[in-house]
This record gives structure tokens, C-alpha cells and sequence, in this order.
């Protein structure tokens, strides 16, 4: 434990969690942090450049940029993390089962993984948020739906390695039932890839749902969501008013390098 | 390794992609037919009246059993009849084949730039292994592929297209530009994919590299007497690359995904934008056409990797069994 967490001391890391805690902080403490309303608007000054007055300027109906960014960690702080803690327990449930069972699920499984991985994740989302409607907790079971046979399949792959070990037939052969082998013997010796892949896989949520967003399928009006608030203001850019969405692009951007550079040093110290 | 084991190996996997696809138009069908209930109350809106909905329903056939829909769904898809747009009333099949032409254009001019420029950093990393120049490439091309493209695309177009002004903002040029013009208006878009793409693609050339570096027959090479320079040309190179192709077609999905998201940003009527806009306007018969576009794509182009590999290397399929 110790020289994990002395592995974890790189400055990649160090320097992704500081990030990602800045973000965090901003999700729960918002309110209490932006200068202004993030959702009055001010019809007298839209398209306000930076000032002192407005940190980084205003948009198009005048509300305060800067407040919005800070509101907007809230939304994607809360989509993403959600859906990936919930592919994670179906997924690890599934995983388990899987590997640990074998036989027709085991198949079943790897072929829906093939169709998942043949079709890109946002055309997926896309297809189901139209039959669905859009919706955050829609767009969060989207993901966690998506997710769920991959992280599913890293489980299953380590599952089977465990099961050629020793203590899995000694556990057979103590007569000790199979739920109790799969969570209480098994999944405890395979946490550091589930806890790097689930990294890996947050990342990959907060990507989506900032594109989903984006596109007009995710987090819905009249939220301070980075991608959101892109979609609606990136047709001013030919205009020179670059900070009404520039700001969102860097948050967004510092987000989900940060996490990356989390999960990398998980990886690394945890493998 | 016999001609006939390698057409073998082609006709598994051309088996295990019919499945997969089948799989995926039934997918496509639930999602677009099933899923969103009465699609004629979806078009004439919740005050039509109820007689006209159920006149409507018939004529699309959107009242007949699942089973028997889909059964006639698949019966026309494979006679190439894609069925009638609901938003224009016209067929689908014209609007799917430009839209991919120009689709098909985008992601050549992003291969165009990755391929060579992501192979490139990944041989320089793996020559520098371990230095700076290794750390910088990889770390900062893993970063780059969860940067999502529409906030990559804003970033660059403030800063190559507004700020300095060297690129055209809009994908779209007016008719009768040249060629080569048409191709300038196409980098700025091209460039938030070829940064997704980047990191996987140098990290696995670079991974290549490293073993083929490490390996007997370029120290028996080196042993020889030959030259560095002449050592990597003509016996790291050939055989470090191979997986990379996988890896290219592996990423196609991804790159076709970004399409949507990239076509938006830049108002480029390619496939994607084209998915999207069917999807804003519940045009169910433009949604499955276009997405199984993109499925079919995927597998075609895994395929090909798989045929470009055979054809290559045959140790490749030895080592499967």
C-alpha cells in the first residue's frame, strides 16, 4: 500500500488530481464561488469582452461567462461520474459472472461487446436519446448501458487468470458457494484494473456527455454545461467573440486531461 | 502458411461480421421503429386526429407486427431500397451515398495527415526511448485522444482561424472552388480527428518499434556490421508496422463517431451531420440508413485490415491459432 502510494507520487499525477479537485471543488461549492448568476442574463451588455467587471466577458444574452464556467463542472461532474459508478457494479457483476461461470453468457456477451465496438459510443447515444428523448439521467443510463460490457470484459479477462490460481479450487473444494468465491474471494485480488479501467472509462464518459451535449442530445437548456453553452454561442466565433466559448473548450479540455493523467498513474503504479 | 487456411481465416471473419451486423440492424430497427411508439403521431404531432394517424400508420406500415416489419425492413435493404425519408419524401439512398462521398473525402484528408505524422512520432519515441522526447510523445498524445473534438476544433479555429487567420473556418466552399482550395477549406476540420487519432496510433507504432528494435533479427542485423540508419530502414520498420494497420482500422470507428461531432462544428454535410440532423428531426428512415452506413463501414474497413495483414505478413495467421 505504502509503495503504491509512493508510485502514485509523480508529478503527472499530482499535477491531474489538483485539476480534477479544482473541478470538484467547483462542482459542490459553485454557488458559493461565482461572482455573479450564472443565469441572469443582462440584455443591456451581451457580447461584453473580458473586464474587470466580467472576467471573461459575457454572452449573448449578457450573462457572465466566468460564473458559468464555475456552474458548469456541477452538470458534468455529476452526469459522468454517475454512469460510470454504474457501469462499474453491472459491469463488475457481470464480469464476474461471466468469467466465472463460462458457457452461452460468456458468448452472448462477447458478441454484443462486437456489436457496442462496431458502432461509434455517440452514434449509439444518439440513437437511443431519440427514441428516448434526451434527458440527463437519460444520457446517464446510455453510458452506463455502453459501458458496462466493456468494463465487463477487463473484468472477465481477469477473472479467468485468477481462476487458474490455487485458492479459487481450495475455495471450490472448502465447498464455498459461488457468490461468496466471486466477491468475496475473487474480486478483492482483481480491484486495480476494475479501479484503473473505471478511470480509464470516467474519462471517456465525461467525452461523451460534453459531446452529446454538444450536439444538443445531452445536458439540456437552460444549464451552464461547458458543451452546452459551446453549442449555443460557437456560431459568434466568426464575429471575434471567441471568449463566449473558448473558456468552456479550456475547461472542458483541463477535465478530461486531468482524469487521464489520473488514470495513467494509477496504471502505473497499480500494474 | 497455405492459401487455403488464409481464405479460411477471411471467411471466418467475413461469417462473424454478417452476425455482427445482423445483430446491429436489429439494434438499428428496436431503437427506430420500436422504441419511439406511434411514428405517425410523432409526425403529425399530438392534435392530429386520430383516423389520420391510424391512415398514416398504414401507409408507412408502421402498424404491422415487429416481426413482419423488420422482415420487410431487411427485404428492401438488401434490394438497396433504404426506404422514403420522412422529412423529405423523397428516398433515402441518394442523400446516404453523397453524404458519405463527402464523409469518405474528410476522413481521407485525416489519414493523410495522421498516418505518416503519427507513425513518424511514434518511430522518434521509440528511438528515444525513455528520454524526453519518448515521455513528450506519449503522454501528450494520450492526452490529446480524450480531448472531445468539438472543444479541440473550437480551440484551433480561435486560434489558426481567427487569431491567425492561415486556415479557412468553414469546410464548405462555394460551388466551382478548385480542388485544391476545396482540400485547404477540409485541414481545419480534418485536425481535432487527426489529434483523437495521434495517440493511439504512435503509441502502438511506438510499441512496435521498441520490440522489433529489441528483438534477435535486429541484433543479429546490427551484429552484422550494418549501420543504424540502415538496420531500422530495412529490418525494424517492415516488421514494427504491421500492428499499427490493425490499429487504424480498429480507430475507425472512432473517426467515423467524430464525424458527427466535427461535420456539426464546421456545418460540413458529410454522413454524420447527416445522422444528426435525421436524429434532431426523427427521420427514422435516415437515422438506420445512415447508422448502418456507419456499421457497415467499421467492419469493411476491419476487414480489409485483416485482408492487407494476410497478405503481409503471414506469420500473422499462424500466430492466431
Amino acid at each position: 500500500m505504502k509503495r503504491t502510494i509512493r508510485r502514485l507520487a509523480t508529478p503527472g499525477f499530482l499535477f491531474g488530481s489538483a485539476i480534477v479537485l479544482f473541478w470538484v471543488i467547483c462542482a459542490l461549492f459553485g454557488p458559493y464561488l461565482e461572482p455573479q448568476n450564472p443565469y441572469a442574463d443582462d440584455l443591456m451588455n451581451p457580447l461584453a469582452p473580458p473586464s474587470f467587471a466580467h472576467w471573461f466577458g459575457t454572452d449573448q444574452i449578457g450573462r457572465d461567462v466566468f460564473s458559468r464556467i464555475i456552474a458548469g463542472a456541477r452538470s458534468i461532474l455529476s452526469v459522468a461520474p454517475a454512469a460510470t459508478l454504474l457501469s462499474a457494479v453491472c459491469g463488475t457483476t457481470l464480469g464476474l459472472i461471466t468469467g466465472y461461470v463460462g458457457g452461452w453468457l460468456d458468448a452472448v456477451l462477447s458478441r454484443l461487446i462486437d456489436v457496442i465496438l462496431a458502432l461509434p459510443l455517440i452514434v449509439v447515444a444518439l440513437v437511443v436519446l431519440v427514441a428516448l428523448g434526451p434527458s440527463s439521467l437519460n444520457v446517464t443510463l446510455v453510458i452506463a448501458l455502453v459501458f458496462t460490457p466493456i468494463i465487463a470484459r477487463t473484468v472477465r479477462s481477469a477473472v479467468l487468470a485468477e481462476c487458474k490460481l490455487d485458492y479459487v479450487p481450495a475455495a471450490q473444494l472448502r465447498d464455498e458457494n459461488a457468490l461468496h468465491i466471486m466477491f468475496a474471494e475473487i474480486l478483492p485480488n482483481i480491484l486495480p484494473p476494475i479501479v484503473v479501467e473505471v478511470t480509464v472509462r470516467l474519462g471517456y464518459a465525461i467525452f461523451t456527455v460534453a459531446s452529446l451535449s454538444f450536439l444538443g442530445f445531452g445536458i439540456q437548456p437552460p444549464s451552464a454545461d461547458w458543451g452546452l453553452s459551446i453549442a449555443e454561442n460557437y456560431g459568434l466565433i466568426v464575429g471575434g467573440y471567441g471568449w463566449t466559448v473558448g473558456f468552456a473548450a479550456l475547461a472542458t479540455a483541463s477535465l478530461v486531461v486531468s482524469v487521464n493523467l489520473v488514470a495513467e498513474g494509477l496504471q502505473d503504479a497499480l500494474q | 502458411m497455405t492459401q487455403a487456411a488464409t481464405l479460411r481465416a477471411v471467411a471466418r471473419r467475413a461469417a462473424l461480421s454478417a452476425l455482427t451486423l445482423l445483430l446491429l440492424s436489429m439494434v438499428v430497427f428496436a431503437a427506430g421503429q420500436i422504441l419511439p411508439g406511434d411514428v405517425a403521431r410523432s409526425i403529425l404531432g399530438p392534435l392530429a386526429d386520430a383516423r389520420a394517424v391510424a391512415a398514416l400508420n398504414h401507409q408507412l406500415g408502421t402498424d404491422a407486427p415487429p416481426v413482419l416489419m423488420y422482415g420487410r425492413w431487411i427485404g428492401h435493404l438488401l434490394r438497396g431500397d433504404m426506404g422514403l425519408s420522412y422529412a423529405y419524401r423523397s428516398p433515402v439512398a441518394p442523400f446516404i451515398v453523397n453524404a458519405l462521398g463527402k464523409s469518405l473525402l474528410l476522413a481521407a484528408v485525416t489519414s493523410v495527415i495522421v498516418v505518416p505524422l503519427s507513425i513518424g512520432a511514434g518511430i522518434i519515441a521509440a528511438l528515444k526511448h525513455g528520454q524526453w522526447q519518448d515521455r513528450l510523445i506519449t503522454l501528450g498524445g494520450l492526452s490529446l485522444t480524450v480531448v472531445p473534438e468539438f472543444v479541440s476544433g473550437i480551440l484551433l479555429i480561435l486560434v489558426f482561424g481567427v487569431w491567425l487567420r492561415w486556415l479557412p473556418i468553414s469546410a464548405n466552399t462555394r460551388p466551382g472552388t478548385g480542388a485544391l482550395e476545396q482540400l485547404r477549406h477540409l485541414i481545419l476540420p480534418a485536425l481535432p480527428l487527426v489529434l483523437i487519432l495521434f495517440g493511439y496510433i504512435s503509441r502502438i507504432a511506438r510499441a512496435g518499434m521498441i520490440e522489433a528494435l529489441e528483438s534477435d533479427y535486429t541484433r543479429t542485423a546490427t551484429l552484422k556490421g550494418l549501420a543504424r540508419r540502415q538496420v531500422v530502414i530495412r529490418h525494424v520498420l517492415r516488421n514494427a508496422l504491421l500492428p499499427t494497420i490493425t490499429v487504424i482500422a480498429a480507430q475507425t470507428s472512432y473517426l467515423l463517431g467524430g464525424l458527427v461531432v466535427v461535420e456539426t462544428l464546421f456545418r460540413y454535410q458529410g454522413i454524420g451531420s447527416l445522422i444528426l440532423t435525421a436524429a434532431r428531426g426523427k427521420d427514422y428512415p435516415m437515422l438506420e440508413a445512415g447508422i448502418l452506413t456507419v456499421g457497415v463501414a467499421y467492419i469493411v474497413s476491419a476487414i480489409l485490415a485483416d485482408v492487407i495483414i494476410a497478405v503481409l505478413d503471414p506469420r500473422s495467421q499462424a500466430a492466431r491459432r
